[in-house]
């Protein structure tokens, strides 16, 4: 088998003497949607945080596309193609959705100390956000101040930030996160069409959206990594099914 | 699970469609307000001259100076969101690049503004990387420390005056001519680098540089996700307010013919930053606003009672308490409505 993209072995974090991560390895394969579920405080985002170079981990390893990427900064990890997005809403709420975007390619596309020429009037910064915003269904709100956003397009603003990157891979922390039925739905419809070009890594409460679109499911339980598999897998898997999926039918 | 939950929250809100962050004053307002600030103090030297009172030409060039160097801090704290208490510094050194050159003989002001603009530069280069390490009150006390060393260092050198600072016996000239020896020219050559400098910063606040430096004011971790790094963007503003502060120092001590350390005091740090807040952050034309606010109300209080700063700090609480984004906020809340 190929190489995967995303390689994680035995990471480790602890804050004080709780192990919050506690000994992770899992892969991620190119073309791959691998949900990471789990329950509340299981350790998630402390997981996206120690991927994407938010928290530095206190041992173990991650490679992205054949590189060992452990001790990279955030910086240096997006401008390889590893991109995030928050679990709470982390959009520039001053900004226009269109500069949200903008901002990301521009990241990418040249030097950034330029002082004269207005950002904002850049056209092959401004197509490159627009297409971001495009696939994710907020082009007609491009020209918005994106704090007036909805919940639910602030979430889909979110995503097409992570986009806009440039990114092969998308490290998508609850991306449903306090959504209604129907925003929930066009963020789902979303990422299946977003399966198709990226990798994804998707932390999900939302059992009906990890189950229609992952390959792959893992499941974190106290910062260990207690199964990964196919969904039917990890569904059938007893310990699963004790430690998180009894809860939820149980709920 | 939260399903449903948020159905309930206000769908979509009031629609937004004003994407400007600083409202009205941020926009072409500022630059209005601005053309008409700098338009009133263009006709202030013929009208000083007709109502026989030519002393308000050298109070209003002392105006300009302060307004250059609260335009510079407004760079450094209004957009690069970083509390600097030590800004004066930067002031002192551009005026003691002049003083200590002069006393040397060298009195053109090309080479005394380039060497101010260099020694400000590198000292902001030198303490701003250091300091940028910190965060919050540790950054504000670190930048406090940086301007009273200078303060200190200034005050040690004794062959330049030392304590008693450092008298000019002439204004800077130009190739040897003595341009600025009239208040009147040295007001005007002050209103155009005032001018220059809002123009400039107001390029930079909208081009690439500024748009990241905005960014990292609202969020710095969404802008590292994206891929930049603040530190870098952080030092690069504070350089370039350094210089520029640097460059009111020159004009300072051409202003006054007179150098001291208590240019780089702490107050006057302090006093710097009450005029950025005074007259709205991160809006440009605020600053200049504040600058001529504050030395206006100082020179009125003044009139009234020695304990004139006790009053200028009631009237600064009562700001702060009633009024969001000083003077720029208010003219914006006054006028700012009328937009669609
Ligand atoms: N900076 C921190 N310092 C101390 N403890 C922390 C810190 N960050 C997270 N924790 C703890 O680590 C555990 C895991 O937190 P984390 O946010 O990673 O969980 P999660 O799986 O994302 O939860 P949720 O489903 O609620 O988002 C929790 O017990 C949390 O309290
Ligand atoms: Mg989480």
């Amino acid at each position: 088998m190929s190489e995967p993209l995303l390689a994680v072995t035995d990471l480790r974090k602890s804050f004080g003497a709780l192990a919050v991560t506690d000994g992770v390895s899992f892969d991620v394969h190119g073309n791959e949607l691998h949900a990471i579920i789990g329950p509340n405080g299981a350790g998630k985002t402390t997981l996206i945080h120690q991927l994407s170079g938010n928290l530095a981990s206190d041992s173990g390893t991650v490679r992205f596309a054949g590189e060992d990427i452990t001790k990279h900064s955030m910086v240096d990890r997006v401008r390889r193609g590893l991109a995030r997005s928050f679990q709470i809403t982390s959009i520039l709420d001053g900004f226009t959705v269109l500069e949200n975007a903008a901002m990301a390619v521009q990241a990418r596309s040249g030097s950034s100390f330029r002082f004269l020429r207005p950002a904002s009037k850049e056209s092959p910064l401004n197509d490159e956000a627009r297409a971001a915003l495009a696939r994710v269904k907020l082009d007609d709100r491009a020209h918005r101040r994106a704090g007036s956003l909805s919940h639910g397009e602030k979430r889909q603003l979110e995503i097409a930030i992570a986009l806009a990157t440039g990114a092969k891979l998308l490290l998508l922390d609850e991306p449903l996160a306090g959504t209604g039925h129907e925003e929930s739905a066009v963020l789902v419809a979303l990422m299946q069409e977003l399966k198709l070009t990226h990798t994804i890594v998707l932390i999900e409460h939302d059992m009906d959206a990890v189950f229609a679109l992952a390959d792959r499911v893992s499941v974190l339980v106290y910062g260990r990594l207690i199964a990964t598999g196919t969904p039917e897998e990890v569904r059938a898997h007893p310990e699963v099914r004790a430690a998180y999926l009894g809860e939820e039918e149980a709920a | 699970m939260s399903a449903g939950t948020s159905n309930v929250a206000v769908p979509g809100a009031v629609p937004d469609v004003a994407p400007r962050r600083g409202g009205m004053l941020a926009g072409r307002g500022s630059a209005l307000a601005a053309a008409l600030i700098f338009a009133a103090l263009a006709v202030l030297p013929p009208i000083a001259l007709a109502i026989g009172d030519p002393f308000l030409v050298v109070t209003a060039t002392r105006i300009l100076v302060f307004a250059i160097a609260a335009l510079s801090l407004d760079l450094v704290l209004g957009y690069g969101a970083m509390v600097s208490f030590g800004h004066a510094a930067f002031v002192g050194l551009g005026a003691y690049a002049v003083a200590i050159l002069a006393s040397h003989g060298i009195d053109d002001i090309l080479v005394q503004a380039l060497a101010a603009i260099g020694v400000s530069a590198l000292f902001a280069l030198v303490t701003g990387a250091i300091s940028l390490r910190t965060k919050g009150v540790y950054f504000i006390m670190i930048t406090l420390a940086f301007g009273q060393m200078a303060y200190f260092f200034m005050v040690s050198l004794s062959a330049y005056g030392g304590d008693d600072g450092l008298t000019l016996s002439a204004r800077s000239t130009l190739f040897g001519l003595p341009v600025l020896s009239s208040d009147v020219s040295l007001f005007y050559v002050s209103l155009a680098v005032l001018a220059s400098a809002f123009l400039g910063l107001r390029a930079l606040t909208l081009s690439r540089f500024g748009r990241v430096l905005r960014g990292t004011r609202e969020n710095p971790i969404r802008m590292q996700a994206i891929g930049f790094q603040p530190f870098a963007f952080q030092l690069t503003a504070y350089v370039i307010a350094g210089a520029l502060a640097g460059l009111a120092g020159v004009l300072l001590a051409n202003q006054a013919e007179f150098v001291s350390p208590a240019y780089m005091s702490w107050q006057r740090s302090g006093e710097l930053i009450v005029m950025v807040v005074l007259g709205g952050m991160g809006t440009l034309v605020g600053p200049i606003g504040g600058a001529i606010a504050f030395l206006l109300l100082e020179d009125w209080l003044a009139h009234f009672s020695e304990h004139w700063k006790l009053g200028l700090g009631v009237l600064l609480v009562l700001l702060v308490l009633f009024t969001r984004g000083g003077i720029a906020g208010g003219v914006e809340r006054l006028f700012g409505r009328a937009r669609p």
